[in-house]
Formats: C-alpha cells, sequence, structure tokens
C-alpha cells in the first residue's frame, strides 16, 4: 500500500513536471554547449591569442534559401543585412549613404539617376562589382524571370537600366519622378554570373558568408577587402535558439554573447554580466478604435478612454518602465516628423474621463471588447493592464484573444472589431507609410477614421512641393489624430538588447536589422 | 469492514480542504486578483502576499484562489458532459448490441488513438478558440470516448445476469432496467473513472490554458498562471511552485478518494 501511495505521488510530480517544463530539453542542451564552447567567450572575446568571435542568439531559422531577393521573413533580412548592399545603405539616423555606388546623380526632371560605383570595390567571391552586375540585380527584380524571387513594386517606376560609358556607370530612367525612389535602390547588388545565392550567398557587405546548419546556426567572417571600414570582429555565429526558455540559459551559460528583441522580464532576469542596450521596435503601438463602431463614434467617448488610460503606468507594469510614450501616428525614431508636444495631450485623468463620459450620455460606462492578437505577448500584457484601468471609470473591457491570421482578417480586412492592441509598423521610411491608412478613403484604414480635414491636411503635405510644407502639413494630420482621439495611443516599445560585457557598439536603425559591424571590444 | 480506510480519510480530508478553499475563493480573495500595483512587481513569498506576487504585482495566492475555482469549475462540467453522453452510448452500445455497437466502438477505437488533447485542440480550433464554454464542449467531447468504453463493459456484463432477465420477463422496459437495475449496480466501476476522468480534466484544462487557447486573460486559471509562470522562473520561482504545487495537490486528492472508493468497495483495505 505504502509502495502504491509513493508510485501515486512520483506520478503525480512527474505530470506536473511536463506540464510546466515544455521544452526543458533543449535548454539543457544548450547549457551544455555553454560549458564546452563558452569557455572563451566567457570573457570578452578577442585577446591577442584568440581572433574576435562572438555568437549571437537569433529566435528562428532563416528563409530556406539565402538569396537576398527571394527573403521573406523580416528575421532573414535582419541577419543578411551584413553581408548583403545595395547602390545606397541606409544608417542609424534614417539617412541613405551611397554603398555599392560612390556617387550618384539625379536629372533635373527627377527622371535619370546615374550612378557611379566605387573604385575597386568586390564581391566576397574576389570578383570586382561591375555595371553589368548592378543591371542584373535590379532587373531581376523588376519582372521577375526567376522561381521565388520578389518583385519590389515600387521598381515598375523603372523604364530601363542601362551601363553608360564604361563599367562603372549605371544609368536608371524612371517613367515618372519619384522622391521616394532612392530608399528602394538599398536592394542587395549579387554578381551575375554566380548562381549559389540561396545556399552560399555572396554580396558586397562588412561580413561574407561562411557555412550554414540549418535550424541550428549560420556562421559570417570578416570580410577583408571591404571598401569602407569594415567590421571589428573576425567571426560572428548566429544561433538559432527558438524555445524563450532558453534564451535566458543560454546568455547565462556563455553559450551566447548577444541576443536582440528581449522582453523585460527576460532583461530583469539577466543579471550582471550583461549590458542592455535600448532602442525602439519603430512600433505605433496603441488601442486602435473602429471609430465606426458604437460608442466609439463618439469623439467624447474616445477622448474619455485616453484619458482614462495611464500610459507611464503601462510600461512601469508590463515594460518595467521600458519603451517611448507617443501620441500620435508617429514614433520617436522619425525625429523629422515626430511632434513630442503631442505625447502628453492627454494626462491620466480619471474625473475628467468619467465627465466626458457622462457628458456621452454613458453616466455608468459600457462594455467593451478588445481583440489582441494572441501570439504578441506585449500587446497582450498592455491590454491587461488597460482593462484594470479602464474599470476605474466604469469600462468593463473584455479581451478577446485571436490567432494572427484570424486578427488579419477579422479585425484589419474585415475591420469587425470594437477595439485592438496591436503596434502598426511603416512598410518603407516614409511618413506617408504610417499616415496614409487614416485618410478616410484609404483601403487599409481599419479604424474607419474619417475625418475632412485629416484628408485636406494629407492631400497637402503629399502635393507639397518643397519639403517645409510638406513635414508642417505632416504634423498638422498628426495633431488631427490626437485632437480627435482616433486611437488610444500608448507607446513605441522598447527594443531591448542584452551584449556580454566588454563589448560595445550595437547600432541601431529605423528598420528591422541587426547590424554587427560596428560590434567591438570595449577599449 | 468497519475498519479505517487510510485512503478514504486522507482522500476526503484534502478534497474538503480544497473545496473549502475553493468556494471561499468564489465570494472572498485576500486582494483583488486582478488588481495590479507598480511598486509590488515580484515580491516573494510574505505574510502579506502568501505566494508572492507576479510580473503585475497581482497577488498570487488571491489568483490561485480564483484560479483553483475556474479550473475545478471547467472540469467538473467537462467531466459531466463526458460521463452522461458516455453513459448513454455505453448503454446502448452494451445492452443491446448488433451492428450499432461494433460502429459505435470502432469510432470510439479511433477516437482513443488521438492524444486527447490533440483532440480537444482540432475540437476547439473548429469552435473558435478563446471561449471558457468552448473549452469546457472541445474537453467534454473528447472525454466521451472513455467513459462509453468503461460502460459498455459494464452494461454488457450485466446484460445476462438472471436479476436482468427476471426484471425483463416481468416486462420491465430497456430505459427502467437501465436506470433503475443496472446503473446502480455499476457504481464500483464509474465511481473511480470519475475521480480518474476529474483528475484528467483538471490536467487537460490547465495544459490547454497552458497553450494559450483556454481561458483569457486577465482571467485566472491554474493552466494559464502556470503558463505565466513559466517565463519567469528565474525571476519568481515561486509563482510556477505555488501554482503547479496546487495543480498537484487537486489531482492528489481526489486520486486518493478515487482509490479509496475502490478499495472500500472491493473490500480490501
Amino acid at each position: 500500500m505504502k509502495k502504491k501511495l509513493l508510485a501515486l505521488l512520483l506520478l503525480l510530480g512527474l505530470l506536473s513536471t511536463v506540464l510546466c517544463g515544455c521544452g526543458d530539453g533543449s535548454a539543457e542542451k544548450a547549457a551544455d554547449e555553454g560549458q564546452t564552447s563558452g569557455s572563451e567567450n566567457q570573457e570578452a572575446p578577442g585577446t591577442a591569442d584568440h581572433p574576435a568571435e562572438i555568437t549571437v542568439g537569433i529566435a528562428q531559422d532563416l528563409d530556406e534559401s539565402l538569396d537576398p531577393h527571394k527573403a521573406v521573413a523580416a528575421g532573414t533580412k535582419e541577419v543578411m543585412f551584413n553581408v548583403f548592399e545595395g547602390l545606397m545603405k541606409p544608417t542609424p539616423e534614417g539617412d541613405l549613404i551611397p554603398a555599392v555606388a560612390e556617387k550618384y546623380e539625379i536629372s533635373d526632371d527627377q527622371l535619370v539617376y546615374t550612378f557611379t560605383i566605387r573604385d575597386g570595390i568586390k564581391f566576397h567571391n574576389g570578383s570586382p562589382v561591375t555595371a553589368g552586375d548592378v543591371v542584373n540585380s535590379i532587373t531581376r527584380c523588376i519582372a521577375p524571370y526567376e522561381a521565388d524571387v520578389l518583385a519590389v513594386e515600387a521598381l515598375s517606376a523603372v523604364d530601363k537600366v542601362i551601363t553608360a560609358e564604361d563599367d562603372r556607370t549605371v544609368q536608371i530612367r524612371l517613367k515618372e519622378p519619384n522622391t521616394e525612389f532612392l530608399s528602394y535602390l538599398t536592394l542587395a547588388i549579387l554578381p551575375a554570373d554566380y548562381d549559389q545565392q540561396d545556399t552560399a550567398p555572396v554580396g558586397t557587405g562588412p561580413f561574407k558568408f561562411v557555412s550554414r546548419a540549418a535550424q541550428d546556426s549560420i556562421v559570417l567572417e570578416r570580410f577583408e577587402d571591404y571598401w569602407g571600414e569594415g567590421a571589428y570582429l573576425d567571426k560572428v555565429t548566429f544561433k538559432i535558439i527558438e524555445n524563450a526558455d532558453s534564451i535566458l540559459m543560454s546568455l547565462q551559460s556563455g553559450a551566447v554573447d548577444m541576443f536582440a528583441h528581449l522582453t523585460s522580464t527576460q532583461v530583469a532576469q539577466l543579471g550582471d554580466g550583461f549590458n542592455i542596450e535600448e532602442g525602439t521596435m519603430n512600433l505605433v503601438q496603441a488601442m486602435y478604435l473602429n471609430n465606426a463602431e458604437k460608442p466609439f463614434d463618439d469623439v467624447r467617448v474616445r477622448q474619455a478612454l485616453c484619458y482614462a488610460v495611464d500610459r507611464q503606468q503601462i510600461l512601469d507594469l508590463a515594460f518595467d518602465g521600458y519603451g517611448s510614450l507617443i501620441g500620435s501616428s508617429m514614433y520617436p525614431a522619425f525625429g523629422k516628423y515626430f511632434d513630442d508636444s503631442l505625447t502628453n495631450h492627454y494626462s491620466h485623468d480619471v474625473e475628467k474621463a468619467k465627465a466626458l463620459l457622462a457628458d456621452a450620455g454613458y453616466p455608468d460606462g459600457f462594455a467593451m471588447t478588445i481583440t489582441v492578437p494572441s501570439n504578441y505577448q506585449p500587446h497582450i500584457d498592455t491590454a491587461q493592464v488597460i482593462v484594470e484601468q479602464l474599470r476605474e471609470v466604469g469600462v468593463t473591457a473584455e479581451i478577446q484573444l485571436v490567432e494572427w491570421g484570424t486578427w488579419l482578417s477579422d479585425v484589419y480586412a474585415g475591420r469587425q472589431f470594437q477595439s485592438t492592441v496591436v503596434g502598426v509598423d511603416a512598410s518603407t521610411m516614409t511618413a506617408r507609410a504610417l499616415l496614409e491608412r487614416f485618410t478616410s478613403s484609404a483601403s487599409n484604414n481599419f479604424i474607419n477614421y474619417n475625418n475632412e480635414e485629416y484628408d485636406a491636411f494629407f492631400q497637402q503635405a503629399v502635393t507639397a512641393a518643397d519639403d517645409e510644407t510638406r513635414t508642417a502639413a505632416y504634423k498638422q494630420a498628426e495633431a488631427n489624430l490626437t485632437e480627435n482621439a482616433a486611437n488610444v495611443y500608448i507607446q513605441d516599445l522598447a527594443d531591448l538588447v542584452a551584449v556580454r560585457k566588454g563589448l560595445e557598439g550595437v547600432r541601431f536603425y529605423p528598420i528591422y536589422v541587426l547590424d554587427l559591424a560596428g560590434i567591438r571590444r570595449t577599449a | 469492514m468497519k475498519r479505517g480506510n487510510g485512503f478514504l480519510t486522507a482522500g476526503l480530508l484534502l478534497t474538503c480542504v480544497l473545496t473549502a478553499l475553493i468556494l471561499v475563493g468564489f465570494f472572498w480573495t485576500p486582494y483583488d486578483p486582478n488588481a495590479m500595483a507598480v511598486g509590488g512587481k515580484f515580491d516573494g513569498p510574505s505574510l502579506a502576499h502568501w505566494m508572492g506576487t507576479d510580473n503585475f504585482g497581482r497577488d498570487i495566492f488571491s489568483r490561485v484562489l480564483k484560479g483553483t475555482g475556474t479550473t475545478v469549475s471547467i472540469a467538473l462540467v467537462t467531466l459531466a458532459i463526458g460521463a452522461v453522453c458516455g453513459c448513454l452510448v455505453g448503454a446502448l452500445t452494451g445492452y443491446f448490441g448488433g451492428p450499432a455497437d461494433g460502429l459505435l466502438m470502432r469510432l470510439n477505437d479511433a477516437l482513443t488513438a488521438f492524444p486527447s488533447i490533440l483532440l480537444a485542440l482540432v475540437v476547439i480550433s473548429i469552435l473558435e478558440p478563446g471561449k471558457k464554454a468552448n473549452v469546457i464542449l472541445a474537453l467534454g467531447l473528447v472525454f466521451i470516448p472513455s467513459f462509453a468504453r468503461v460502460t459498455r463493459t459494464a452494461f454488457a456484463g450485466l446484460r445476462d445476469v438472471n436479476f436482468i432477465k427476471s426484471a425483463r420477463l416481468m416486462g420491465a422496459g430497456s430505459v427502467r432496467i437501465l436506470a433503475v437495475h443496472m446503473l446502480p449496480n455499476m457504481l464500483s466501476v464509474l465511481l473511480p473513472a470519475l475521480t480518474i476522468g476529474f483528475n484528467n480534466a483538471v490536467l487537460a484544462e490547465a495544459s490547454m490554458s497552458f497553450l494559450g487557447i483556454g481561458v483569457t486573460p486577465p482571467d485566472a486559471s491554474l493552466g494559464y498562471m502556470l503558463s505565466e509562470a513559466q517565463g519567469m522562473l528565474f525571476a519568481a520561482p515561486w509563482y510556477a511552485l505555488g501554482t503547479g504545487l496546487v495543480i498537484v495537490l487537486l489531482v492528489f486528492s481526489v486520486g486518493l478518494l478515487g482509490e479509496g472508493l475502490r478499495r472500500r468497495d472491493k473490500g480490501v483495505l
């Protein structure tokens, strides 16, 4: 009888371990590896005897093909940013600088772009970059003739691409002027006569590709013949760690030296061995309100919600204080268009919120649903805090978790929702990408915002002849969103990167990349 | 046979304590289970917070009280669906036999071939996830086959026993025979099946919520809390321990009760 009791106890213990420890196996594995390979990484890499090598953790495997013109996943582009370059490349400040090109000229009618290729620039395989390679790389993406190569929509504006005069000059003729055209020329330049891009990619970036083990790792090495300053590190290994719980263990055991996009909870558990660099995710996180749906068709109700939500408390509770508050559909990294005076337009004020609700005919509040995609924990956490805060003004909010696919079809495309907490990003580095969606006729205006004044401001910005007028009009449009409380704007989420002490040089971009060229040992 | 039955006593005692706690949790908790506190994140267990606080500064003990109630009520309703429908199927197939018996039992075999959680996942994804009623329904459906199998054997075994034959000769209808003559005689089979089923239901709800398809936040359920705790194992180990311990206790107490009942009926001590 005693034995049976014991067996029963053991079984129960086992069941509960299984239940709370899904995926512990991989964690242990990672920790084991840390002991074997991590010993030389424990100290800052790059001492006299050791070459500078680091291991960077990434949360998912790359696309099957490493060809940059076929890459779909943001995670692939993020890593391969170190390997490939276009005629132009983005800077951390959000500008564009010539990369493969040395200089460029734009004709007065804005139709002809003439690029001069950098003298002596080489691909990783040693062959020089010629005008032919550039023409081939661009035409490849205008109207793809190879399987899986993705057409770049903006390139359809190209009339023709020709090599002119010599082997170092490329001319691109447009069908009509396009002020944003240069930002699409970050498209990777590849050697024309090379057909192994899928498995052994070759580019011109500061790092060259060495090897890849699917589901496990990708190895890059410093490219000695890089045209610019080049990388500090000799070798970088990207280690794929899909299980969220093993990320911490890998960092702590020394198996991984750097990891991007961590949560504040993960960071809080890391301990002393790491520096935490804080950038921004470049997202407009808000509780988006369906402006066509009752009761949110009343501006007073929307304003009341803005007053009821304490955004600083959201940061403190759900993000350990990380994140940047915003007041409209623009994030701080967009310095030129970001208007900080809008950030505190609505300060937390329960009484004011109640008064506005009473004014709108809801003295006792109302019930509402917040739809949240179930795969984004930061948004779920935010929604939980909002539910609590809304209770104080008498509004009973209920969270409805939906899969990402359902969210896209029902909320975003179908506009069947009351409110939703998500982050909206910009598809290109332009203010237009963030603000066009709130014009009354925009197909992606999922909140059904309908404001004549706003439409006018936006039209003014798009058609503006000079930059100053454009910027001013965009800012007026942003203020319009804030004053009419189109949404309950919350924050731009923090992008937290953990770097082992002894390393420095993390650079943040307004786009989703992980630039390793600047990483070096602390002097 | 009046000697004490250790299993039964211990099981009853533990179950009573837990039931009392759950009942209390329905009406009163030390703190509001959803109230957040900026200053009190990740506080360890103390006199003020018996099980510490979580990442939002919510009192874990209060949430465990509420969450256990949620989990147990889901488990009970699930069990009811499974047991009632399972018994019906078992009675029909076991008592009447024939081609329906063969067909239903083969179907039953096919269903039991799937891991139950997988089956529940399929059902729930068809029904639309995130609703408590759907979790209950999905789990309930999944529990039918095992009850059907257990009761079918019992019904089939009783079918040709003399007192049933006599009842039939006396002109009793099938329903009366099944309900009045057979059902009370198979309680010894049904009771342990119910207690085991309850435990499975608790674990199933916990795993479903753990996987993120059970209850929705900020509602508490043991499984959901455990999945939250998983991400904070280093920052707040007490969160996973406290929640896990309650699940273990819950399953253990009812397990003891079931074993006790089985032994009493068999006359073993």
